[in-house]
């Protein structure tokens, strides 16, 4: 029980720590693409190719004024990064980076907790996400940290069904809410993107809108609500609300790849013959392959996509993807039903 | 009729068909412009290990020339004060005095010579005006500043230094054509 307890308290630490350097490393990464999106070469004066800017963003952000608006209330205003900060860490619980390790004849497994719930775990946490945003713009007491704020909750609100929707036809097929289960059964080449590839677009949207990323930044919407949620934020609390948006990307690629891209699966690497050791910290490196992928694909598609007007995202929410959703549900429902009365 | 621009399209109001309706294809389309993009060659010059290439003829920072003993050749004329569009120069004379001979060239001398370098325009024109070629630009850069009148360049500034080491090679401002067109007399400001 004792080494059991050693082993979580070390994973969630590395994993804890991995999701804050990809973060950090996110922001220069995302810097640089855009960069060369634009024919530019972005930061590169900070260490060999501006590898040390995320330090300097940093230390930058500690030494920032702290500063607070007089009409704010102080435990919201406080409550609301610190608590954007904490759920974005909190998801990284379930997910499943790899397969099982031995260590001294002991199997452990490579993933925090598998809870038998664990997509529903995952909805929680991002539903509860809405809070930190909410909250710190409400506490602000500014009117363009308010809009960003009621923006900010009812678009979550609203792509969460879409997302849920889209994710019930996974569980359909899995028959199982468990994340290593679903994993485990996309073994191989056998993933879910090729029989739901309709669930994974729509996935990927509602992430999009989710992580509060362009085209649906319109919490934070510079050219109209000055810093939207944020305004009021300076010092840390900002680099918190501007990390957790990176580490939620992060987390919503890890569970894109997990749900749909086979997670830690690809073909061939069970067939190289690997140590039981080997193997895991490969599958681990496909996974984070994987991530690394979406979180190219999300500044990608931030570069190219100018913001939705909010009633083009409202009616793309609920007039669009909902019923797509739907539509998909229904479909997915008919061929099992159909599968299993084939003999 | 002409257009204004050749680039005018004609409005339609057409409805979409259904492939645009959903805008993947035109989003993918632009992903695809986007993506290309990252291979395209960066436009950035890193600029202090990395500079951009001058033109030899650049109109930077004016310069006052001596000529090759050394004499100021500047004689005060005021054609080039009278050509600046922006009338940023001014100038007085003075007479030059027994003793000054290896100063300054003609027996009239600028005493004091200022160039406004918020107002010139880095035309050039001071530069034809001049019958003595005394005056000319450099690919020198006007250095940036805090204060206004730091802008106002006087001689000490100007005036190109003694040192034959540090003199200014402005050889290449002096095209052939320049020469031949100074040497024309049938243009009223080369008769001198």
């Amino acid at each position: 029980m004792g080494i059991m307890l050693l082993y979580k308290t070390i994973l969630a630490s590395v994993i804890l720590i991995l999701s804050l350097v990809v973060a950090m490393y996110s922001t220069l990464i995302e810097r640089k693409v855009a960069g060369f999106l634009q024919d530019r070469l972005g930061p590169d004066r900070a260490g060999p190719w501006g590898l040390f800017q995320p330090l300097a963003d940093g230390i930058k952000l500690f030494f920032k004024e702290e500063f607070m608006p007089n009409t704010a209330d102080k435990f919201l205003y406080i409550l609301g990064p610190s608590l954007t900060m904490l759920i974005a860490c909190l998801t990284s619980a379930v997910i499943p980076w790899g397969p099982d390790i031995v260590i001294n004849g002991k199997t452990f497994s490579l993933q925090m907790a598998d809870v038998n719930i664990g997509i529903l775990y995952i909805f929680a946490i991002v539903s509860i996400g809405v809070y930190g945003i909410m909250i710190g713009g409400w506490a602000s007491n500014n009117k363009y940290a308010l809009l960003g704020a009621i923006r900010a909750s009812s678009q979550m609100i609203s792509y969460e069904l879409a997302m849920s929707l889209a994710i019930i036809t996974i569980v359909m097929m899995s028959g199982s809410l468990s994340m290593r289960d679903i994993v485990n059964q996309q073994q191989g080449f056998n993933w879910n993107i090729w029989y739901q590839p309709l669930a994974f677009l729509i996935f990927l949207i509602c992430a999009f809108a989710e992580t509060n990323r362009s085209p649906f930044d319109l919490p934070e919407c510079e050219t109209e609500l000055v810093g939207g949620y944020h305004t009021e934020y300076s010092s840390m609390k900002l680099g918190f609300y501007l990390f957790s948006e990176y580490i939620n990307m992060f987390i919503s690629g890890a569970v894109m790849a997990t749900l749909f891209f086979g997670g830690y699966h690809f073909p061939f690497i069970d067939k190289l013959g690997l140590s039981t050791n080997a193997f895991a910290f490969v599958s681990f490196l496909v996974l984070f392959a994987k991530i690394t992928f979406f979180g190219f694909i999300f500044m990608w598609v931030r570069w190219t996509l100018p913001r939705f007007r909010y009633d083009q995202l409202m009616r793309l929410g609920w007039k669009a993807l909902i019923p797509l959703a739907i539509l998909n549900v229904l479909i997915t429902g008919i061929v099992i039903l159909l599968n299993q009365q084939r003999p | 009729m002409i257009g204004l621009t050749k680039r005018s399209k004609v409005v339609s109001n057409k409805q979409m068909s259904f492939w645009e309706k959903i805008y993947l294809p035109a989003i993918l389309h632009g992903m695809w412009i986007t993506i290309g993009h990252l291979f395209t060659k960066k436009a950035t010059i890193r600029y202090p290990e990395v500079k951009r290439e001058f033109s030899e003829i650049y109109r930077g920072k004016h310069v006052l020339k001596r000529d090759d003993e050394g004499r100021e050749r500047c004689t005060a004329c005021g054609l080039c004060a009278v050509a600046c569009p922006a009338e940023a120069i001014t100038m007085i004379a003075a007479e030059r005095l027994p003793g000054e001979e290896n100063l300054y060239r003609e027996e009239k001398y600028a005493s004091t010579y200022e160039i406004d370098m918020l107002r010139c325009i880095f035309c050039g024109l001071c530069e034809e005006a001049c019958p003595k070629e005394a005056i000319f630009l450099t690919k020198e850069i006007v250095k940036a500043d805090y204060e206004r009148d730091k802008f106002v360049y006087g001689k000490d500034v100007l005036v190109e230094p003694m040192d034959p080491s540090k003199r200014i090679d402005i050889s290449k401002r002096q095209t052939p054509e320049v020469l031949e067109f100074k040497k024309d007399t049938n243009q009223k400001h080369n008769v001198h």
